[in-house]
C-alpha cells in the first residue's frame, strides 16, 4: 500500500464509548478509485469507523486524512468542504421520509440551493434511472418502497451529487440473496461510473467478494488483516478462516453477554 | 452505615451534576438554534411546513379551549362578583383574565400538547433512523434544517393563535353574559373595552412568543437528543411535553413579575 497514492488514509484512529474500547489503533489506507471492503463481527466497530471517517463521531485521537488533509485538524469550514465529497448509503436507508422519493434524490442539490425544483426533478428522475427505477417512483413515498427500493432510493441519493468517495454501510443486510447481487451489481457499476473511491462494510462474503478490490478485516478494533477478495477465504490467518468460514470454534469467541 | 450515608449523599450529588447538565445542554441547544435562525442558508419550505402545522393546524383546539374559557370565566365571576354587588365589573374582569393569562397560557398548554409531542416524535424517529446522519452526509446542518425553522413558527404561530384566542375568549363571555345572564350587549362590550389597556395585549402576545420558542425548543432538543428506537422516542415525547408545560408556567410567573410588579 503505497502512502501518496491514497485517497484516505488513517493512522492510530482510536474511539472508546465508556470502558469499551471500541477502535484501538486503526491503521488503512484507501488507494483513490479503488472499493474496500471492511469485514468484521457485530460490534466490532465498523459502523463507528465509518462514522468517524464521516465526522458523525469524534475519535479520541488519530489521524484521518482525505486527499492529503487532516481532516480532524482543519478548521470548521474546511472540514466541511473535505467531507461533503462523501456519499453514504446507510444500512437501513435513512430516507426522509416526510419527503418524496424525488425530494430525497435531490436533496443535497435543492439543499445547496443548487437547483430549480424543476431542474432538481429532472436530475433526480435519471439518477434513479441510474439505479433501475422509472421516473414514476420519484412521486411515491418512502414508506410505499420495498426494501430493496429503499436501498435503491438510498444509493440514488448518495450518488446524486457525484461525490469522489461513496461509503456503503451494510448494503446488502435484510435482503434475499438475489436482490443482495442485484444491489451489488449497482454499486460495482455506479462506483465505476464515478470513477469514485469506495469503502463498505459488511459481514456479508458473498457481497464482499463482488465489490472488493481489497478486504481488511476488523478486530478488536484493529486491522488485522487485509488481502484480495480471491484469499479471503483462504487467508490462512485463524481470525480471518473462522469468520468467513462462519465456525462457532476458533480464536475468536463471541461476546454472548455483555 | 457510613457507606449507605455516603452512597444517598453520592446520588443527590449525581442527581445535581445530571440536573446541571441538561440544563447547560438546553442552553446551549437553544443559543445555536437561535443563531442559526439568522444565519443563511435558510429553508422556507421547512418554515413553512413548521408553520403551518404549528399554526393552522392548532386553531381548532385554540379555539374551542378559548370560548369555554370565557363562558366558564363568565359564569363563575357573575357568581362571584353578585355577592359584592360588582357585576359591572366583569367584563372587564372576564378581558383582563383572558388576554393577560389565560389566553397564552392555555394554548401555550394545549399546543405544547398537541404540536411539541408531534416535533419530539419526528426529530426523535429521525434520530433513531439515521435521517439526522443522513442530513450531516448531504451537507445540511440539521440545527439549521431541522430545529431553526420549528423555533422561528413558535414564536411567530403562538402570539397569532393568541390573538384568535383573546377574540374568542372575549365572545365566550358574551355569549354568557348577554344570553344567560341578561347584560345589555352594548353595555357589555362598551365595558370591556373602557378599562383594557394596550399593555394588557401585548404583554399577553409576548408571553406567547415565548410560550412558542418553549415548545418548539423543547420539542426539538429531546427528539435530537433521543436514543435506543421506540422506546427512547416515547420517552423523549413524554419528556418535552411535560418538560415545556413546566417551563411555560414557570416562564408565566416570571414575565408577569416583569412586566406588572410594581
Amino acid at each position: 500500500m503505497s502512502g501518496e497514492a491514497a485517497k484516505i488514509r488513517i493512522r492510530g484512529l482510536r474511539k472508546a464509548f465508556g470502558a469499551k474500547q471500541v477502535l484501538d489503533g486503526v491503521d488503512l489506507d484507501i488507494a483513490a478509485g479503488t472499493s474496500l471492503v471492511v469485514i468484521g463481527g457485530s460490534g466490532s466497530g465498523k459502523s463507528v469507523l465509518l462514522k468517524c471517517i464521516l465526522g458523525l463521531i469524534e475519535p479520541d485521537a488519530g489521524v484521518i486524512e482525505i486527499d492529503g488533509q487532516d481532516v480532524l485538524r482543519l478548521p470548521y469550514g474546511a472540514r466541511a468542504a473535505a467531507r461533503a465529497q462523501i456519499g453514504m448509503l446507510f444500512q437501513n436507508g435513512a430516507l426522509f421520509d416526510s419527503l418524496p422519493v424525488w425530494e430525497n434524490v435531490a436533496f443535497g442539490l435543492l439543499a445547496q440551493h443548487a437547483a430549480t425544483r424543476v431542474e432538481a426533478r429532472t436530475r433526480a428522475e435519471e439518477v434513479l434511472g441510474q439505479v433501475g427505477l422509472g421516473p414514476q417512483v420519484g412521486a411515491l413515498w418512502p414508506a410505499e418502497l420495498s426494501g430493496g427500493m429503499q436501498k435503491r432510493v438510498g444509493l440514488a441519493r448518495a450518488i446524486a451529487a457525484q461525490p469522489d468517495i461513496l461509503f456503503f454501510d451494510e448494503p446488502t443486510t435484510g435482503l434475499d440473496p438475489i436482490m443482495g447481487a442485484v444491489i451489488d451489481g449497482l454499486i460495482v457499476d455506479c462506483v465505476r461510473r464515478l470513477g469514485s473511491t469506495a469503502v463498505a462494510i459488511t459481514h456479508d462474503m458473498a457481497s464482499a467478494r463482488r465489490i472488493a478490490d481489497r478486504v481488511a478485516m476488523l478486530y478488536g478494533g484493529r486491522i488485522i488483516w487485509s488481502g484480495t477478495p480471491d484469499a479471503l477465504m483462504d487467508s490462512g490467518n485463524p481470525y480471518v478462516d473462522q469468520f468467513t468460514h462462519g465456525r462457532r470454534e476458533g480464536p475468536i469467541h463471541m461476546e454472548l453477554r455483555r | 452505615m457510613v457507606d449507605v450515608v455516603l452512597d444517598g449523599v453520592a446520588g443527590v450529588g449525581r442527581g445535581f451534576f445530571a440536573v446541571c447538565r441538561a440544563a447547560g445542554a438546553l442552553t446551549l441547544f437553544a443559543l445555536s438554534g437561535l443563531s442559526h435562525i439568522v444565519r443563511p442558508p435558510y429553508y422556507p419550505r421547512a418554515f413553512a411546513r413548521a408553520f403551518v402545522e404549528m399554526g393552522y393546524f392548532s386553531l381548532p383546539v385554540v379555539a374551542l379551549t378559548a370560548i369555554f374559557t370565557g363562558m366558564v370565566l363568565a359564569l363563575q365571576s357573575a357568581t362571584g362578583l353578585s355577592r359584592f354587588s360588582a357585576e359591572t365589573a366583569m367584563p372587564s374582569l372576564v378581558v383582563l383574565s383572558i388576554t393577560r393569562e389565560l389566553g397564552p397560557v392555555l394554548a401555550g398548554l394545549m399546543v405544547a400538547g398537541r404540536v411539541g409531542a408531534a416535533m419530539a416524535a419526528e426529530i426523535g424517529t429521525m434520530r433513531v433512523t439515521d435521517q439526522i446522519d443522513a442530513l450531516q452526509t448531504l451537507s445540511t446542518d440539521p440545527m439549521k434544517y431541522l430545529v431553526a425553522p420549528r423555533l422561528l413558527a413558535g414564536i411567530i404561530a403562538l402570539p397569532l393563535l393568541v390573538m384568535v384566542g383573546d377574540i374568542l375568549g372575549v365572545l365566550g363571555g358574551f355569549i354568557i353574559a348577554t344570553v344567560k345572564l341578561g347584560f345589555n350587549a352594548p353595555t357589555y362590550l362598551h365595558n370591556t373595552i373602557s378599562h383594557l389597556e394596550s399593555i394588557d395585549v401585548v404583554s399577553g402576545l409576548v408571553k406567547a412568543a415565548a410560550f412558542g420558542f418553549l415548545i418548539a425548543l423543547l420539542g426539538c432538543f429531546h427528539g435530537y437528543s433521543s436514543r435506543g428506537g421506540a422506546q427512547g422516542v416515547g420517552s423523549a415525547t413524554t419528556a418535552a411535553v411535560v418538560a415545556a408545560s413546566v417551563l411555560i408556567l414557570a416562564f408565566d410567573y416570571g414575565l408577569t413579575e416583569l412586566f406588572f410588579a410594581r
